[in-house]
């Protein structure tokens, strides 16, 4: 074997393949979903409503510290690397909190349009929205489990070698949760705005 | 025994001999060994086959003769449902898996799959996904608005019984089963080959288990993704797919094809698989044309994804578009002809031994060749047109899942039956499984080619008294007990052969992969010493170390 394919070997150890496969499976899914949106967006002109209702700045908002948690996150593992358990632990929770605002203001946002009688049973686009948005939270939360468990085994004093398959196939589950946010906010927010 | 290179990895690893202190029933039920998960895969499936053959059985008593009242029109519709359901979902996809989950570490020389204790997640998951589609036989009605569930029928203003609901749940369990055991299936063919098992090397069966696997993770999502829209409108009575609220039905089909036709793809390849194993060794010849094979695997799966719509040729999508789907699903006729013109020139001059392993593959090159030849008159769209939804449809789809699938699933079962047991299967009871197999399936489906161009659709409830229609399905229906009988046949098969089968020894075949450099059946680590790997075929290397393989191939 030559050192390419040595380290390509090392790089994706059988977690992260497995975990890398998952993600284009799940990709594949968001992808479907993101379809039906846009689908419905042009046959039943769901962007009428979607201009009306969502609040694109303040989802932009919520983006920005969604997607510095990617950034925190790649930190902690960079951390763990160089050997500073403090800023491993530190980035991490600091991601956590971070997935936390995110789902914060997701939440919020789905307690305003319910008030304003947004849901998934009134209308096209209320349906092809929240299951969209819903299915990616669901993600997020799912994300923020693993990181809290991840978290609370560092603080019991696991990850004491530098290189730590489960913290990176977390990281690249973290990852693609954030990444393919940017795709599903363009679809639905800037959309009303362009 | 001491310690052996860990395949992959290269370091020296002490084996593991995990204790097993546990026996009978709960040491299958709790094992994570690839072997025992395998058989468990194949029993479930051979359940679950008893279930959809039960609803076939009924089905053609049912269609027997003119207005036949045997079946009320509601159970007629849940039974037809089911039965498509059960025989995809049910046996197709996961008698594969277990073959798979079975064979695959074996014929890479691993000492397992790379993730076991998700290994049994995933048999789990299959096996309450389908018990869930059946409860709803007792929750108040099965589906029955067919195995693919079109919308708006399969809404709950048209379905009222909650058996579409089981069907969703059922499946979208099932479904993450298989993408579960398809990410740990490529990530052991990838990461855990024997030392010298290059890509080149590896055998066939695996090749396609490996392509079959990545389209399970490409095309799965699509399943998935409309059986939780579906559910979404009927609990949360959601629009996705009611027209009059601004959603598409049509947008169901798209989905559902999406997924559909790689799934067809899903479950014959595997079958491919295995007769590219059985032909080449019952030939005494090494396959003709090993890289062709492999490639118009990877053809195939690619064309895959691009021919759903050939299945909606009568929704009115445009000519332009019917045109490119046409081409597309005409051109997946060429990487399957290749491979069926590399299986017959593996068994030309080769001596052939027409075991009953052999005598399924050779079957099922012909019928299969006729269930593709009737396809490709169904990409014609003014054909299809003419004869879409009709038995001229449901004979095609029978001859490629049942005479491809199925007929390649009995040779790769008869072939590695002794493998898996220790015991060879009874070749005089094997004869009488095939013969009546084969009689009873052209029997009838045969005739359902006629039944459909003289206009019978699928699916109707009963029909009247036109010309030859009465004796025509009486036929079929013939046909179907005896298949039944057939298949009596075969389990009687299993469990004489279980008990007092001559004993197999490590290659009763005179194989050529690793799995035969084992015992039948292999200790719980499989291999105390993996042969040295220098070609496609080890254990002829081995055992012709004057003429080896490796001399030859580049």
């Amino acid at each position: 074997m030559n050192t390419e394919a040595q380290t390509l070997a090392q790089t994706w150890d059988n977690n992260k393949l497995a975990m890398l496969l998952f993600l284009v499976s799940e990709g594949t899914f968001f992808l479907f979903l993101i379809i039906a949106y846009v689908y419905y967006h042009s046959i039943s002109n769901t962007g009428v409503m979607a201009a009306k209702v969502l609040d694109p700045l303040k989802a932009g908002i919520y983006t920005v510290f969604l997607l510095s948690s990617s950034l925190t996150v790649w930190r902690a593992e960079v951390g763990l690397r160089r050997g500073s358990q403090r800023a491993f632990r530190g980035w991490l929770l600091i991601t956590i909190i971070l997935g936390a605002i995110f789902l914060f203001g997701q939440g919020s946002e789905y307690l305003h349009l319910y008030g304003e009688d947004v849901t998934v049973s009134r209308d096209i686009f209320g349906t092809s929205f929240f299951t969209l948005t819903g299915f990616h939270g669901l993600h997020v939360l799912l994300g923020l489990v693993a990181l809290a468990v991840v978290f609370a085994l560092a603080l019991k004093g696991d990850f004491a070698e530098k290189q730590s398959s489960a913290v990176e196939t977390v990281a690249l589950y973290w990852h693609f949760v954030d990444w393919i946010w940017v795709v599903i906010f363009s679809v639905i927010y800037l959309w009303t705005v362009f | 025994m001491s310690d052996v290179p860990f395949p992959g990895t290269g370091e020296v690893l002490p084996l593991a001999r995990p204790k097993e202190p546990v026996t009978g029933l709960l040491a299958w039920v709790s094992s994570v060994d690839h072997k025992k998960i395998g058989i468990m895969y194949l029993l479930a499936s051979l359940v679950f086959f008893g279930a959809g053959g039960i609803e076939a059985l009924l089905i053609r008593i049912q269609l027997a003769w003119p207005m036949n009242t045997f079946l009320s029109p509601r159970t007629f519709d849940q039974i037809f449902t089911m039965h498509g359901t059960t025989m995809i979902f049910l046996v197709a996809v996961p008698v594969l898996t277990g073959i798979a989950n079975y064979l695959v570490p074996l014929m890479i020389g691993a000492s397992d799959v790379a993730f076991p204790r998700l290994n049994a997640l995933s048999l789990w998951l299959l096996m309450f996904g389908g018990l869930l589609l059946y409860f709803s036989f007792i929750a108040g009605g099965a589906p029955a608005a067919g195995w693919f569930s079109y919308a708006p029928l399969s809404e709950k203003a048209y379905s009222t019984s909650p058996g579409v609901d089981y069907y969703s749940l059922g499946l979208l369990i099932a479904g993450i089963g298989s993408v579960i055991a398809a990410i740990n299936l490529i990530v052991t063919i990838i990461k855990l080959r024997a030392p010298g098992l290059s890509v080149r090397r590896l055998p066939l069966f695996v090749w396609m288990v490996l392509v079959t696997q990545i389209l399970i993770i490409l095309a799965l999502p699509a399943l998935n993704a409309s059986l939780v829209m579906l559910l979404i409108d009927r609990r949360l009575n959601a629009h996705f797919f009611q027209a009059q609220s601004g959603g598409s039905a049509i947008l169901w089909q798209h989905f559902f094809w999406a997924f559909g036709h790689p799934e067809v793809y899903i479950v014959v390849l595997p079958a491919f698989g295995m007769i590219s194993e059985v032909i080449p060794v019952f030939s005494r010849k090494p396959i003709f044309g090993y890289e062709y094979v492999a490639a118009s695997t990877v053809a195939i799966g690619a064309l895959g994804f691009l021919v759903w719509a050939h299945h909606m040729f009568v929704v009115g999508l445009g000519h332009s578009i019917d045109t490119m789907f046409a081409i597309s699903s005409m051109l997946i006729a060429v990487p399957t002809g290749v491979k069926i013109f590399n299986w017959i020139a593996t068994m030309w001059n080769g001596s052939i031994r027409l075991t009953t392993a052999m005598l399924f593959a050779v079957a099922f090159l012909i019928v299969f060749t006729i269930g593709g030849l009737s396809g490709v008159t169904l990409a014609v769209f003014p054909i299809d047109w003419q004869v879409t939804d009709t038995y001229y449809l449901v004979a095609h789809l029978h001859y490629v899942l049942f005479g491809g699938t199925v007929f390649g699933i009995f040779a790769g079962l008869y072939y590695w039956f002794p493998k898996m047991s220790g015991r060879m299967l009874s070749e005089k009871l094997g004869r009488w499984h095939f013969w009546t197999m084969l009689i009873g399936f052209n029997m009838t489906f045969f005739v359902m080619h006629f039944l459909g161009l003289m206009g019978m659709t699928r699916r109707v409830y009963t029909y009247p008294n036109l010309p030859g229609w009465g004796l025509l399905n009486m036929i079929a229906t013939i046909g179907a007990v005896i298949m039944g009988i057939s298949s009596l046949i075969f389990l009687c098969n299993i469990v004489v052969s279980l008990r007092q089968g001559e004993v197999a020894g490590d290659n009763p075949w005179d194989g050529w992969s690793l799995e035969w450099a084992t015992t039948s059946p292999p200790p719980v680590h499989n291999f105390d010493r993996i042969p040295p790997i220098r070609s496609r075929r080890p254990l002829w290397d081995l055992a012709h170390p004057e003429n080896p393989d490796w001399k030859h191939e580049h």
